[in-house]
C-alpha cells in the first residue's frame, strides 16, 4: 500500500506550519525527512499518521481517502526522540501492548514478542521495567513496540538523537536490516545528513514547512534543486559565493576573479550564486579549476585523519573538509582552494542552473 | 584521588544544629520533661517514670478520640485524593483557561484557617446559615451544633472544600509534565481513555500523589483550628479529635504531666503512620 500526500497543508490562523505538499511512499520504501529543528519534520509525520487533521488537501492510502480517519483504525505505529515506554509495564507487556489491544491470543502474542525481543536483542531483559534499562534498550523497546504491530506505516521521529554516539552508530547499523524484509513504508526524520545517505532510500527535504526537493537520496543530494535543498542536505553547510559573470571570467568579492571555464561559458552575464561542498575545498589546490580563496581562519577540528577549517572569506563563513592534518592557526590569514568545477550553480532566486 | 581529612567543616553546621536545638529539640526536650514527671505547681517536679503514658494509653477517652481521629483522616483522604485527581484530570492543559482555573483552584488554600472555620460556622447555622437554611428547607432535619452526624458531615464538607485543592494542584503538575507523545503513542496503540489515565497517568502522576497523601495525611491528623471554631470538638464530644482533645487536657485542665505523654504518644503515631505511608508507597515504586 502506498502513502499519498495531495496537496497537504496545515495552518493556524496566519502560521503556516506545513505549505501544501504532494508526496507519494511507495510500499516497502524507507523515506527521510531531512531538515533542521523546526522545519516541520514531526508536524509533517503527525499529518501522515492521522494524529493531526490537516487545514487543506487530502491524505491517501493504500488507494483510499482517509482524511480525518482516527489514527486509531490506521495501522500506524510511531517512534519518538523522546524514550516512550509505558512506565509500570515490563519490557515484554510494553512489547505486546499493541497486540493485546488489537485482541490477538496469548500464545500468538507470545511467539511476537519473542521474535521481536530477538531481533532487538532484548530477550534478556523482558522482565524489566522500562526505567531499569539503558536510553538505548529502552529506544530499542519503543522501536519493538512500533514492529511488533506489523504496521503499514512506520514513523521514526529523530528515534537516534537522544542516545550516545556509540549506541547511535550501533542502531543505525541494525535499521536498516530490520526493516529489509517487511513491506511497511517507513518514515524517518532526522536533522543530519549523514543519517540520510546511510538509508539510502528516498529523501524528502524540508525546509520551513515546505519540501524543497523528493527524490531517491543520492540523486537528491548530488542534483539539489535549489539553493535550500543544497543546504539542508550539506553537513557540514555548504559554502556559498555570491558572483558575478561578466565575459569569460567570474568576480567573487572585491579582488577574486577566477575564469568561468568549462561548462560555465555557456552562462549567461549576470549574477550567479555557486555552493561548493566542503569538501571541495582544501588547503591544496585540487581537481580540474582550483581557485584560490583568501581567508581568515576561525576554528580548525582535527580528526585523525580529516582537517575542518571554519573561516571567513568575503564576509561569509566557510568550512573546508580536507584529508590530512592541516594545522592552520586560528586568527591567521590563509590561502584554501575551493574546486569551482564541482561547484553548484544557482540563480538569483536560489533555484539550481543544470550546466 | 587525595581526600582532605579535615574536622573545619563541622564549623560550618554550627548554625543550623543552634537554630534546631532552639526551635526543635529543646522544646521537644521540655515535653519529654514534663511528661515524666509529676507538679503541683510552685515549680516542684516529682519524677513520676511511665505513669502518665501509661494511663492516657489506657483512658478510655484517649481511645475515642484516637479513633475519630482516624475516621477523620481516612474519610478524607479517601475522599479528596480521587476528588482531586478527577477535578485534575478536567483541568485544561493549556489555553487562556489555565491561570483561571489555577487561581480558582488556590483560593480555599489562601483563606487563614480560622476564618474557614467561621466562615463555615456561619454558613452552616441552620437558622440563618445559606447551607443550613437551604437543607432545612429541602425537608432535611439539619443542626450541625445538636446532632453528631450532622457536625461529622459539616466537618468533613469544609475540609474537603478547604484541601481538595492541594491534591488537584500536585495532581495537575504531575499531569502537565508528561509528554505529549506519550498521548500520542496511546493513541496510535488504540488505547482506551481508561487505559491512557491506568497505565500513562497515574504511574506519571505517582510521585506527586505520594507526597499529596502524606501532606494531607499528616495535616488532617493535626487539624485543630478549623474544627475549634466549627464545632469546637462538640456536640458533646462526638468530634473532638486527638489536638482537641490535647488542648482541652493541656490548657483546660491544666494536666501537664498526662497533656505532655498524649503529646508524645500523638507525635509517635503521626511519625509511625507517615513511615508506614511513605515506606509502602515507595516499596510498589521499586517493584
Amino acid at each position: 500500500m502506498s502513502l499519498e500526500l495531495r496537496g497537504v497543508g496545515l495552518r493556524a490562523g496566519a502560521d503556516i506550519h506545513i505549505h501544501p505538499t504532494d508526496l507519494v511512499c511507495e510500499p516497502g520504501s524507507f523515506n527521510i525527512l531531512l531538515g533542521t529543528t523546526l522545519a516541520g519534520k514531526t508536524t509533517m509525520m503527525k499529518l501522515m499518521a492521522g494524529l493531526e487533521r490537516p487545514t487543506a488537501g487530502t491524505v491517501w492510502f493504500g488507494g483510499q481517502d482517509v482524511t480525518g480517519v482516527s489514527v486509531r483504525r490506521r495501522n500506524v505505529s510511531m517512534v519518538y526522540q523522546q524514550f516512550i515506554n509505558y512506565p509500570n509495564m515490563s519490557v515484554y507487556e510494553n512489547i505486546a501492548s499493541p497486540l493485546r489491544v488489537a485482541k490477538i491470543d496469548e500464545a500468538e502474542i507470545k511467539r511476537r514478542v519473542g521474535t521481536m525481543a530477538e531481533l532487538l536483542k532484548l530477550s534478556p531483559m523482558l522482565s524489566r521495567r522500562p526505567s531499569e534499562l539503558s536510553g538505548g534498550q529502552q529506544q530499542r523497546t519503543a522501536m519493538a513496540r512500533a514492529l511488533v504491530k506489523d504496521a503499514d506505516l512506520v514513523l521514526l521521529d529523530e528515534p537516534l538523537a537522544n542516545l550516545d554516539f556509540k549506541l547511535r552508530e550501533e542502531l543505525r547499523d541494525e535499521l536498516p536490516r530490520l526493516f529489509a524484509d517487511r513491506d511497511c513504508i517507513v518514515v524517518y526524520a532526522t536533522t543530519e545528513p549523514v543519517e540520510a545517505l546511510l538509508f539510502g532510500g528516498h529523501t524528502a527535504c524540508l525546509h520551513e514547512g515546505r519540501v524543497t526537493q523528493f527524490g531517491p537520496t543520492a540523486e537528491v543530494y548530488r542534483n539539489p534543486r535549489d539553493l535550500v535543498s543544497a543546504q539542508v542536505f550539506s553537513e557540514p553547510p555548504i559554502n556559498i559565493a555570491s558572483v558575478t559573470k561578466a565575459g569569460s571570467v567570474f568576480r567573487f568579492g572585491q579582488d577574486t576573479e577566477f575564469p568561468a571555464s568549462g561548462a560555465f561559458a555557456a552562462l549567461a552575464d549576470g549574477a550567479y550564486t555557486l555552493g561548493i561542498r566542503p569538501h571541495h575545498v582544501a588547503p591544496t589546490p585540487d581537481g580540474d579549476n582550483p581557485v584560490p580563496v583568501d581567508g581568515h581562519v576561525l576554528v580548525t577540528e582535527l580528526s585523525g585523519s580529516e582537517s575542518v577549517i571554519h573561516f571567513t572569506v568575503q564576509g561569509e563563513t566557510w568550512v573546508s573538509q580536507s584529508h590530512g592534518i592541516h594545522p592552520f592557526e586560528v586568527g591567521t590569514d590563509q590561502r584554501l582552494f575551493a574546486d569551482m568545477s564541482k561547484a553548484l550553480v544557482f540563480d538569483g532566486d536560489g533555484r539550481r542552473i543544470e550546466i | 584521588m587525595n581526600k582532605t581529612h579535615d574536622n573545619k567543616a563541622w564549623f560550618f553546621v554550627l548554625p543550623v544544629v543552634a537554630l534546631v536545638a532552639f526551635n526543635a529539640v529543646i522544646p521537644l526536650m521540655t515535653v519529654v520533661n514534663y511528661s515524666v514527671q509529676e507538679t503541683f505547681g510552685d515549680n516542684v517536679f516529682f519524677w513520676a517514670g511511665v505513669m502518665w503514658f501509661e494511663q492516657v494509653l489506657q483512658s478510655e477517652r484517649f481511645h475515642d478520640a484516637l479513633f475519630r481521629q482516624l475516621a477523620f483522616t481516612f474519610t478524607i483522604l479517601l475522599i479528596e485524593v480521587p476528588l482531586g485527581v478527577a477535578i485534575a484530570l478536567t483541568m485544561p492543559k493549556k489555553g487562556p483557561w489555565v491561570p483561571v482555573c489555577l487561581v480558582l483552584m488556590a483560593l480555599p488554600l489562601l483563606i487563614p484557617w480560622n476564618v474557614v472555620g467561621a466562615m463555615w460556622n456561619i454558613f452552616a447555622l441552620p437558622d440563618i446559615g445559606l447551607l443550613g437554611r437551604s437543607l432545612n428547607a429541602l425537608g432535611f432535619d439539619y443542626n450541625f451544633t445538636r446532632q453528631p452526624g450532622d457536625a461529622w458531615f459539616t466537618l468533613i464538607l469544609m475540609d474537603v472544600w478547604h484541601w481538595t485543592s492541594l491534591v488537584v494542584l500536585l495532581a495537575y503538575a504531575g499531569l502537565v509534565s508528561i509528554p505529549d507523545a506519550y498521548y500520542q503513542a496511546a493513541k496510535i496503540d488504540g488505547a482506551k481513555p481508561f487505559a491512557v489515565f491506568r497505565y500513562i497517568q497515574l504511574p506519571k502522576m505517582k510521585r506527586v500523589l505520594t507526597i499529596a497523601v502524606l501532606l494531607r495525611f499528616m495535616d488532617s491528623f493535626m487539624i485543630y483550628t478549623e474544627l475549634s471554631v466549627l464545632t469546637g470538638g462538640g456536640p458533646g464530644n462526638s468530634t473532638t479529635l486527638l489536638s482537641i482533645d490535647l488542648v482541652k487536657i493541656a490548657l483546660g485542665q491544666f494536666d501537664l504531666g498526662p497533656a505532655a505523654a498524649m503529646s508524645l504518644i500523638y507525635f509517635l503515631i503521626i511519625l509511625a503512620l507517615s513511615w508506614v505511608f511513605y515506606t509502602l508507597m515507595m516499596r510498589n515504586e521499586q517493584q
